[in-house]
């Protein structure tokens, strides 16, 4: 367990779950990322604030990096797996209603059977391809 | 509505994705990877999340409405169904195969990253394909 980071984790988590409460608090939306840029692509209805919460999602690591000295982080290579992934990714959420935040933090939280039940799925099949891949 | 507030709902998640780095493939390939070398950061990320998300959620829902909106637009979908399962498990084999869920993919966009676009690129097909192939 050589990599293992609890501190930031903690901190990480404590501040993914502070954004998605004040998106409850204020807007009563649940902060479900693939839902939320879902919507805003297909749906014209509501297409303002979501596009408002998707560039936070694209402000926060700018943001984070001008705060940080040595803020930095990996991205995938362009390959066929990258392009696969995204299609399984796009799919699966789009046809499961969310993805690790929808599901797995607001789902969770509520104790939503059909977010507890997606979240042990989604872990387990992610466990299992990753083992079996890398 | 006042969109401020939506931009720094999503800038303190991905800050937090960041912080974490969970925004990093490799990072969440360790959890997910179950070896000798096994990485839990990804649990006390869930775990913290669920701690401040839940008990704000408890504490708020149930009394009145959104500061900003008419009511609460929570899902009312009720019970298991094909279209759950399989979802599921098919975002999850994408998870394990790369490492990206949409939220970090999203967040590394400034990356430039052409592994992140072509990621975001072929998600947004798939959620196409998700929304013209049957729910």
């Amino acid at each position: 367990m050589e990599n293992f980071t609890p501190v930031e984790a903690l901190i990480g988590g404590a501040m993914i779950g502070l954004g998605a409460l004040i998106l409850l608090v204020f807007y009563g939306r649940i902060a479900g990322i693939s839902g939320i840029a879902r919507s805003a692509l297909f749906v014209r209805e509501g297409r303002s604030w979501r596009l408002a919460f998707l560039a936070g999602i694209v402000a926060g690591p700018l943001l984070l990096g001008t705060i940080l000295t040595d803020f930095s982080y990996s991205t995938p290579q362009l390959s066929w797996q990258v392009i696969v992934a995204g299609l399984l990714v796009g799919a699966g959420t789009g046809w499961g209603s969310g993805c690790t935040s929808g599901h797995g933090i607001c789902g969770v939280s509520r104790l939503s059977p059909r977010s507890v039940t997606a979240t042990v799925l989604f872990m387990l099949s992610g466990m299992l391809v990753a083992t079996l891949l890398h | 509505m006042p969109i401020i507030v939506a931009f720094i709902a999503g800038l303190l998640m991905s800050a937090g994705i960041a912080y974490s780095q969970m925004i990093d493939p490799n990072k969440v390939l360790g959890f997910l990877t179950l070896n000798a070398n096994w990485d839990p950061s990804l649990i006390l990320v869930m775990a913290a999340a669920l701690a401040v998300y839940s008990s704000g959620y408890w504490l708020v829902i149930g009394k009145g409405k959104p500061v900003l909106a008419q009511s609460f637009s929570l899902p009312n979908k009720q019970g298991l169904d094909k279209p759950l399962i399989i979802g599921a498990l098919v975002f999850g084999a994408g998870w394990g195969l790369v490492g990206y869920c949409p939220g970090p993919a999203l967040a590394a966009v400034s990356s430039g990253s052409h592994g992140t676009l072509a990621f975001i690129a072929a998600m947004v097909a798939g959620w196409y394909i998700s929304l013209k192939l049957g729910k």
